[in-house]
């Protein structure tokens, strides 16, 4: 027991840097909830239920776009696609691992915790090393839940004006900075961004975020496997 | 759709994403071409949130003139390329948004 507790406070400060851009994040979440309609406890629902930043933003601007339910959902799964890679990645480290515990740390496998736990995982072989990803996502969980509740508060005083909706796409824009110093990156996100502002008005169901993905996907396979060739 | 089934719905993709993968995998089944591409996935889904965001006004038409966005996403974008820095791209992208419709 000791051990674990050891290992999962470990988690808890190797993640902890990772927590200051969930802040605001997770207030802008808030905010923008209530901003487009949803009530103060479905938003808290959606950060319990799904705990996914990038899933619960794109929820929320495909649901003010007026996309249909079966859109939204399969969004979501397009944008949780990075998820398999994070399973796949740490699964071999879990195999030994009780089902319920497989269950917990998956709801728990989000990206942070991940990018740490996978790292620690690299270099500690002890059998408790899962609780690393258990103490990582809980810290996690309780600043999400936190900012996303404070934001529901501040979102009943922040003024439309603001146009803190601009918060949206600004927020995945900085999370893809690490990706603009790569040429194969750089064409990708141009393609997915022309491919889903000219089909915005066109492709039928407001499916426009999945036809721009795909497209920018089979467009990195190409031009991935082309630079090897090269090489 | 009410609104806490689509919450539902969304809630159990996410998770079947992050534990199919944990519950099933023999790990063979990924090789690395299949993880190099799906190391693409966050630059091939945000744009398509972030361009019509910014391009588009609320009815999905151009608007190409007199769109403060653009000019702070630019912004954002630079000083995300120089610092690798989240919250200072954030906070640049809101800052300079800010000060073209406020003070220009």
């Amino acid at each position: 027991m000791k051990n674990k507790f050891r290992v999962f406070l470990k988690g808890v400060f190797d993640v902890s840097p990772l927590m200051i851009p969930v802040v605001p994040f997770g207030l802008i979440f808030g905010v923008l909830s209530i901003d487009i309609g949803f009530s103060p406890i479905e938003t808290m629902g959606m950060s319990l239920i799904i705990f996914g930043g990038a899933s619960q933003i794109i929820l929320l601007q495909l649901f003010s776009g007026g996309a249909s339910s079966l859109v939204i959902i399969s969004s979501v799964g397009a944008v949780n696609s990075r998820h398999l890679l994070y399973g796949a990645v740490v699964s071999e480290h879990l195999s030994d691992l009780k089902l319920i515990w497989k269950i917990v740390i998956s709801y728990f496998l989000i990206d942070q915790a991940f990018a740490r736990s996978n790292e620690y995982f690299k270099k500690n072989n002890d059998k408790d090393k899962y609780f690393h990803l258990f103490g990582g996502g809980i810290t996690c969980w309780v600043i999400w839940q936190t900012t996303t509740f404070l934001g529901i508060v501040l979102g009943a005083f922040i003024p439309e004006k603001l146009g803190l909706s601009f918060a949206v796409p600004l927020t995945f824009l900085a999370l893809l900075v690490n990706d603009f110093r790569k040429l194969i990156n750089v064409i990708v996100i141009i393609i997915s961004g022309l491919v889903a502002t000219f089909g915005f008005n066109y492709v039928p169901y407001k499916a426009y975020v999945i036809v721009a993905g795909v497209t920018a996907l089979l467009t990195a396979a190409i031009l991935t496997k082309l630079n090897k060739k090269n090489e | 759709m009410s609104n806490w089934l689509l919450i539902i719905y969304c809630g159990l993709i996410t998770f079947l994403t992050r534990f199919s993968m944990i519950a099933l995998l023999k790990k063979e089944m990924f090789n690395d071409r299949i993880r190099e591409i799906l190391s693409f996935v966050p630059s091939a889904i945000f744009p398509a949130i972030i361009f019509p965001a910014i391009f588009l006004d609320n009815s999905g038409d151009f608007q190409l003139e007199n769109n403060p966005k653009i000019m702070a996403a630019i912004i954002a974008m630079l000083i995300g390329i120089i610092s690798q820095n989240i919250i200072a791209t954030i906070i640049s992208g809101l800052a300079s948004y800010w000060f073209l419709i406020f003070m220009v």
